[in-house]
């Protein structure tokens, strides 16, 4: 300070300046005077030099805005992230791919302290945009690049394309035109989207991160409903992509757990031998019709499972036995038949062999009491005498019902992790690097016939 | 005249301006030129007297929130806002804000489209001269690597308070911006036949507590 006064009182200073448009005498107001470069007349759409203080007229157009309003009105405020801003600026910007256009809306957001931000939509997608203060990381010897590092987050490439500024409304940072071209290249980290705009020369980076149209709303007190998001947009956050880690990590505690439960059964599980016997089925001997049963044995402790097992002298031959096993005091049966075949030869890769001469299965849930096995054997009407045992353990370790946990629980993380695909190749199949199909239908060949 | 809390000022060197007679006092002891409050007259010191060089245009309104007076801190040293260079380019203007820090040196403070920087001059060798810039450029200094994003010509528009060197009556200056991956930050200074390079970072506004900014209406 250079004179002994106390400073102007401080007296708050007005930002915003009322004037009328040189094109049509419309009022305009001014809402970042001298931050503004550019301010558009919202009756006749003259852009006027914000910084003249006649507002000279830089452009006309002549396109009608009624059609596409901004969805937040010039003017408004709202809360973005933890600070007030007011919407100032509007534009429509498109870019065409494969003779396809599509039309985006951008708003400019203003406060004295804080400066600028932007917000733009797309087909109910919004993204809180701000210039990038840290310079992104590329391979400075690609033109486009494929890659970027910002922040130590790496960013995909995702789409490069000629932007057409179609529309424009209120006040902008820069000297706007309608018809202004610019190269906008998006590379994504979702929810995040880096960006890098290059006019004439000049580059900008900007970091975008997605916003849903009811946080903007109530951001910005607006009535009614945002307008619904359609598709998958590049840097929409995947509610599947972030569950799929998480589902695995679940996935992975209730396996561990269930594994838990296996070891703490088997070492429960005495495999205690409650029957044994021998029996012979004899050359030739008629099938059918020779069914006998076993003596009874008791089946003591819990409900628990019984495992019954098999044993045959068979060898290139087999026999089938029907078994029951029959609860003498509550007449519960289970019936179950099993096969034991072993088959064994020499051919030109060498010896062979095929099946075993024992088999084993377990019925679960078994209750205690006194049990005997109905038995009928069956085999090849030509087969030789063949001797086979019975075994019934009670009490055996279950690996199926684990196997079978194991596989209920896959079910979850296999569907959000199907999903997730599906959204990722959705997101992607917008992009300049579309997923290849899942299913590669080759039709060029059909051509041939 | 309020005085500048944590400011080691041990004399503010007190003169008269040598146009209109208005008391002149330096808030910072090492600054060369200043400008006078009342007549705009550009002042530089001499050993005693002050000495009139010219004068100032008013400055054109503008809208940042900084202030002649404005009061902060930058890491762990306090500043007050002593003086300011004010400029203008094809997409807006800005301002140099010349900071007194609390241990006796000088910074700058910029408000480009209210993106914030502070500076600091730095004495680097080999300084590329302005003929030798392309956007894209590497450079190193401090074992820092810098990239140069862009180059403004940018149009002087006046000055205003305490300088560190005279400065006034320019046209058009050059200056080169330099970006790193982090908020590190540079500017070639090309005002004068030798360039000279100011290295600092980008701040949030919020970092750097300033008191006594301006009020505007409608917002808090």
């Amino acid at each position: 300070m250079s004179a002994d006064t106390p400073p102007a009182a401080a007296q708050p200073k007005p930002i915003t300046k009322a004037l009328n448009c040189p094109g049509c005498g419309a009022p305009i107001t001014l809402r970042a005077l001298g931050q503004a470069l550019s301010v558009v007349c919202e009756s006749c759409h003259a852009i006027l030099d914000a910084k003249d203080p006649n507002l000279k007229i830089l452009q006309s157009f002549r396109k009608i805005t009624s059609s596409d309003p901004p969805l937040i009105p010039l003017g408004t405020r709202g809360k973005i992230r933890g600070n007030d801003y007011e919407v100032i600026g509007f534009e429509r910007r498109s870019i065409t791919v494969d003779d396809i256009g599509y039309r985006w809306h951008e708003y400019v957001l203003f406060n004295p302290y804080k400066g600028f931000r932007y917000l733009t939509e797309y087909q109910g997608h919004w993204n809180d945009v701000a210039v990038c203060k840290e310079q992104p990381i590329v391979d400075s010897r690609l033109r486009i690049p494929l890659e970027a590092n910002y922040l130590g987050e790496v960013y995909k490439h995702f789409q490069t394309a000629d932007a057409t500024t179609e529309l424009v409304l209120g006040e902008f940072p820069w000297q706007v035109a309608v018809g202004e071209h610019a190269q906008l290249t998006d590379l994504i980290c979702p929810p995040r989207v880096l960006s890098m705009e290059r006019v004439s020369g000049e580059m900008t980076w900007t970091i975008g991160e997605y916003m849903y149209g009811r946080e903007i709303w109530n951001a910005f007190r607006l009535s009614g409903n945002p307008p619904d998001a359609v598709g998958v947009y590049e840097n929409q956050p995947s509610s599947f992509t972030t569950n799929v880690k998480q589902v695995w990590i679940a996935f992975a505690l209730f396996a561990l757990l269930i594994l838990a439960l296996m070891a703490g059964f088997e070492i429960q599980a005495n495999s205690q031998p409650v029957f044994h016997a021998g029996y012979q089925l004899n050359q030739g001997e008629p099938r059918g019709e020779s069914s006998f049963v076993t003596d009874t044995f008791e089946l003591t402790g819990r409900t628990a499972s019984v495992e019954v097992s098999t044993s045959a002298d068979v060898s290139n031959n087999w026999i089938y036995v029907n078994y029951a096993l029959i609860n003498q005091d509550t007449g519960q049966a289970w019936d179950f038949g099993r096969e034991v075949s072993f088959y064994s030869g020499y051919d030109s890769d060498g010896s062979w062999s095929e099946g075993g001469q024992h088999d084993s299965v377990v019925v679960p849930s078994v209750p205690p009491g006194h049990y005997y096995l109905r038995i009928e054997p069956e085999a090849d009407a030509l087969h030789p005498r063949i001797v086979y045992t019975l075994d019934v353990k009670r009490n055996v370790p279950v690996y199926e019902f684990y196997g079978i946990g194991v596989v209920a629980l896959l079910l979850p993380p296999i569907f959000i992790t199907w999903r997730s695909m599906i959204f990722e190749r959705s997101r992607w199949s917008e992009s300049d690097h579309p997923p290849n199909p899942i299913f590669n239908i080759n039709t060029s060949s059909e051509d041939d016939d | 005249m309020n005085s500048v809390e944590g400011c080691v000022l041990v004399t503010k060197p007190v003169s008269n301006c040598p146009n209109c007679g208005a008391k002149i006092v330096f808030q910072w002891s090492s600054s060369v030129q200043t400008v006078c409050e009342y007549c705009k007259s550009v002042l530089v010191r001499t050993d005693v007297d002050l000495k009139k060089i010219g004068e100032v245009a008013d400055l054109p309104p503008d809208i940042s929130p900084i202030q002649i007076n404005t009061e902060g801190r930058y890491g762990d040293r306090s500043f007050v806002v002593i003086g300011r260079i004010a400029y203008e380019y094809e997409q807006g203007g800005w301002n140099e804000w010349h900071l007194a820090m609390n241990d006796g040196s000088s910074g700058w403070l910029s408000d480009a489209q209210e993106e914030y920087a502070v500076t600091f001059r730095s004495a680097q060798p080999d300084l590329p001269s302005s003929s030798q810039l392309q956007p894209g450029q590497q450079f190193s200094w401090s074992g820092q690597s810098y990239i140069l994003t862009v180059l403004t010509k940018a149009h002087y528009r006046g000055v205003q308070g305490e300088l560190p060197f005279v400065y006034w009556d320019k046209t058009d200056v050059l200056f080169a911006d330099l970006r790193t991956a982090t908020k590190k930050f540079a500017t070639l200074d090309y005002s004068d036949p030798q360039p000279v390079l100011y290295l600092g970072e980008f701040v949030e506004f919020e970092d750097l507590k300033m008191k006594n900014l301006r009020q505007f209406e409608g917002w808090s």
